[in-house]
């Protein structure tokens, strides 16, 4: 690595950029290097995507202010394709890709090769096959995108940006869906790139990652940069407390729940793929929570937790068996409604999706799923839901102006709180949450954590689903581990290791105590 | 995650959205900046529309020799905006929930076809005869409810095939015939009017209604810790909607349909007025209007929060149903007769009128008031170009304009704002 003493291959000098009342960035400075992978770390609302926009041309220059500079050269992009064609390529969170079509066409969408305006499909896979070996990837060009994975839709996204000959490629939480072993694949890949003289900006909240493969780490707070320096000079605490501009004392602190009765239990519960019945999703899972106990589930992606959860919330495409029940009562579920007659609470994965409805209030958000319990069964009560999320946006810290603030225009983390909000609201007895804490920053992170063991306090029982392994072994009574839809193992907070837990969930170890 | 991971694993009837990828949603609060003025774009929307319908008026008033906004026909003009209007009420609730309905015009004939039908071959008096129209209507929207909620047909598809059916059915009874009203009071209820007194009494309760809303929404208000508006600003909120009902009823009032004999408000508007009204507080007030946003806006979300959708789009096209049978009636009553091809092409009227009125497509946005104005964009253009001579095929050519032009406009501010 040469990086430090020549010009850098790309230059961004004092970038601002204001939106109506909101100063996003502030005067940023940052540059990159060729084959070198730069890390931008910071918390939701920091300002990451926005300097990312900026430099790939989707606000056209007078929109913001400073200079970008290439090799030395100032360039302003008036579009996205401007910023393409010199060589600037951005793998967004959410993939960009056309489900219907092979992989070789999305790659070469819209450039395909042609003769007389026809397009020459074997030309076309030829090409594809080359920029995927080259990759050393082992995706058949011909294979439409739908019947990939995340982690491989992924990587088709990166050899297309190559085939626009990327120099510079920017990957927003790249590894947010992957599973690990495809985690190892893009950082292989990575790494190839690196040594090609692809430069990378790396943006991640994952900080494992960051530190496993960056060169160097920039940190922005509040549209700031707040430090920059090479990887080897940093730690995760200095980098957290840059962050959250604070140190961080402990981020779990260990509670140990007053556990009382079992409220909560289900018996071989097993789950069919809704479009291959033959497939079981959940295979005879059986498990069962105390009142005041935090039941975490560990287990990687596609291992079927968040069916295991849907299932049980009576919201399951699939067939469902098995037995649920509450208080040691047998009960029936077949839909959310019913669920939440029975006091479950569902804080679901995906928020965007299932969790809010982005262009309403944070009000209407708030009381959705309790609305009859909060307003009356019929006609409504602004005073009743006003008071109730009041006091909600209250205890759960939820920044925004009012409880009229459109719930889409919020942060990431204020957004989930407002979830959370939603199924306080209906007065549950048991609460699952799925991924509680993906896509949030540091500081919501904590606070998330910190009402988790205050409602467990409270009596209610919590079943925590969560990739993040520190987050399970730090919150959780008891750790679950699921691997292709079966149990591989449960343990207790004192026998919890983090090796063990991966050793069940990748499935190379039998059912541990 | 498995393959599915991107399908939706929630079990639920599709809907508009479904086509759509989820909006990629503005960090800011959406506001336009007019001078030093900042207003949010929903209600900046809302003035414009309503700048908009007083520009057509003006313009047509001066251009037909100050016929247009003459007693006579502005009691007509509202008389022709009842059966849209009611018809607008229906569909906006539709398409909220992210539905469409394209079969109204034809329940609109079948609906008063049956009617007419049993009020003449079958000699039924006034109340089973109505019933009947409204009747077929519910009966037609719980059918096609049904095959979009619970057999998951897209409503496109399932109403597209009711334009056609449904128009076969009345063809079918009518045997191709005009058939003529022969009760007077199924009549008057098209072409009477409640008369001047009940006029003023309606008048004088809406000014009442409209002080004490405005004075208690401010007290609630300032309960909850907000701002209120000052006194003046609560002056003027009730002051001009107040002079407008004023203005209207003395208007509607003022037409002399004989020397000497004043007409009052036509039936028609009374009905259309008053289901406005159940419209309005039906959406805005009630669960079951919240849920319908919330089906529209994200109808996983929905699910999940335990809303029961299929029962709720089966609803709203009953409720469609029964609001077009409602629209048959007043517009047989109106003709005097029921043809078989009444109420072709209404179904579009309706959407315009929602559309018009800023009502989302892909559901989960839009407002009963939006599309009521909608309406009388639209019953104001056909009226005015009729009274100016504008050749039919003229007027389908700018009414067809006019609708594209304003949801342009519309998504161009989108994008400033």
């Amino acid at each position: 690595m040469t990086t430090s003493d020549q010009t850098p291959f790309l230059e961004m000098r004092d970038i601002t950029k204001t939106f109506p009342g909101v100063r996003a960035l502030d005067g940023v400075s940052f540059d990159l290097h060729k084959g070198e992978i730069h890390a931008l770390v910071g918390e939701n609302g920091a300002g990451k995507s926005t300097l990312m926009k900026v430099l790939a041309g989707v606000y056209a220059h007078p929109q913001y202010g400073g200079d970008i500079l290439i090799e030395g050269e100032v360039r302003r992009f008036a579009s996205v394709r401007e910023a393409e064609k010199a060589g600037i390529a951005v793998i967004f969170q959410e993939l960009s890709l056309v489900k219907e079509m092979s992989v070789a066409e999305n790659i070469f969408l819209g450039r395909e090769p042609r003769k007389f305006g026809v397009i020459r499909w074997e030309e076309l896979f030829r090409r594809a096959r080359k920029l995927l070996n080259d990759l050393h990837l082992s995706i058949d060009p011909q294979t439409p995108i739908r019947n990939l994975g995340i982690g491989q839709q992924q990587l088709v996204e990166i050899a297309k940006a190559l085939s626009h000959e990327a120099q510079i490629l920017v990957l927003d939480e790249p590894t947010a869906a992957l599973t690990d072993s495809e985690v190892e694949t893009l950082f292989a890949i990575l790494t190839k790139l690196r040594a090609r003289g692809v430069g990378m900006i790396y943006i991640s909240h994952k900080l494992h990652e960051v530190f496993r493969i960056s060169d160097r780490i920039t940190v922005l707070r509040d549209g700031k940069t707040v430090g920059t320096g090479p990887t080897s000079e940093w730690d995760e605490p200095k980098v957290i407390a840059r962050m959250v501009g604070r140190e961080v004392g402990e981020i779990f602190p260990v509670v140990d729940h007053e556990q009382g009765e079992v409220v909560f239990e289900v018996r071989n519960i097993s789950v069919s793929d809704p479009v291959l019945p033959a497939k079981k999703l959940v295979d005879d899972v059986s498990f069962s929570v105390k009142r005041g106990e935090v039941l975490g589930i560990a287990g990687l992606m596609g291992a079927g937790r968040s069916d295991l959860l849907m299932a049980i919330f009576g919201a399951h495409a699939g067939r469902v068996s098995g037995e649920i029940r509450i208080d040691g009562k047998p009960v029936r579920i077949t839909s959310p409604a019913e669920a939440i007659k029975h006091g479950l609470g569902f804080v679901t994965e995906d928020r965007k999706r299932f969790g809010l409805v982005l262009d309403q209030t944070i009000l209407n958000n708030m009381t959705l799923a309790g609305l009859r319990r909060i307003s009356g069964r019929f006609v409504t009560s602004i005073d009743a839901e006003s008071a109730a999320s009041e006091r909600t946006m209250k205890d759960l810290h939820v920044k925004a102006n009012s409880v009229f603030t459109i719930a889409g225009t919020l942060s990431g983390g204020n957004q989930q709180k407002v979830v959370l909000a939603k199924w306080l609201l209906t007065n549950p007895r048991v609460l699952f949450l799925d991924e509680p804490t993906r896509g949030i920053d540091v500081g919501a992170k904590q606070e998330i954590y910190a009402q988790i063991n205050k409602l467990a306090k409270t009596g209610l029982a919590i079943v925590l689903v969560s990739s993040e392994l520190p987050e399970v072994l730090g919150l959780s009574d008891r750790v679950l581990v699921l691997h292709e839809g079966r149990l591989t193992g449960e343990f207790s907070r004192s026998t919890a290791t983090p090796e063990k837990i991966m050793a069940c969930a990748t499935g190379h170890s039998k059912r541990a105590a | 995650m498995s393959k599915s991971a991107s399908d939706p694993a929630v079990e639920r009837p599709p809907t508009t959205s479904d086509l759509t990828p989820l909006a990629e949603t503005d960090e800011i609060t959406p506001q336009t900046t007019i001078g030093k003025f900042k207003i949010p774009t929903d209600a900046l929307r809302a003035y414009t529309m309503v700048f908009a319908l007083i520009a057509i008026w003006i313009y047509f008033h001066y251009s037909t020799n100050h016929i247009f906004l003459e007693p006579r026909n502005f009691s007509n003009l509202m008389r022709q905006t009842a059966v849209t209007g009611v018809l607008a009420v229906g569909m906006l609730m539709v398409i909220i929930t992210g539905q469409i309905d394209l079969s109204v015009g034809s329940v609109v004939g079948l609906a008063g076809g049956v009617a007419a039908i049993a009020q003449g071959w079958l000699g039924w008096g006034l109340v089973p005869s109505l019933a009947s129209g409204i009747a077929v209507g519910i009966g037609i929207g719980a059918v096609q409810g049904t095959l979009t909620a619970y057999i998951n047909i897209p409503a496109f598809i399932v109403t597209l095939g009711g334009l056609l059916a449904w128009r076969g059915v009345v063809l079918g009874l009518t045997r191709g015939e005009t058939i003529p009203l022969r009760l007077q009071s199924f009549k008057s209820i098209g072409q009477d009017y409640v008369g001047p007194t009940v006029g003023w009494v309606i008048a004088a309760i809406a000014v009442a209604a409209i002080a004490w809303l405005t004075i208690a929404r401010n007290r609630a208000r300032r309960r909850h810790g907000l701002n209120a508006p000052s006194l003046g600003t609560t002056a003027v909120r009730i002051i001009v909607p107040s002079l407008v009902v004023v203005g209207f009823i003395y208007l509607m009032n003022s037409y002399e349909i004989a020397p000497g004999v004043r007409a009052g408000i036509p039936n028609p508007v009374i009905i259309f007025l008053a289901i406005a009204l159940a419209g309005a507080f039906l959406t805005q007030n009630t669960t079951f209007g919240r849920y319908l946003y919330a089906i529209g806006g994200n109808p996983d979300a929905a699910r999940l929060s335990g809303i029961n959708i299929r029962q709720h789009i089966l609803a709203v096209f009953c409720i469609m149903g029964a609001l077009a049978g409602v629209a048959a009636i007043i517009y047989t009553a109106r003709v005097g007769s029921a043809s078989p091809d009444a109420g072709q092409l209404l179904e579009l009227d309706a959407i315009a009128a929602c559309v018009i009125g800023g009502t989302s497509l892909m559901g989960g946005r839009g407002t009963i008031f939006g599309a009521i104005l909608g309406a009388l964009i639209m019953a104001s253009l056909d009226n005015g170009m009729s009274l100016k001579n504008v050749e039919p095929y003229m007027q389908n050519i700018i009414k067809g304009a006019i609708l594209v032009t304003a949801v342009g406009l519309d998504m161009a501010g989108r994008k400033r704002g």
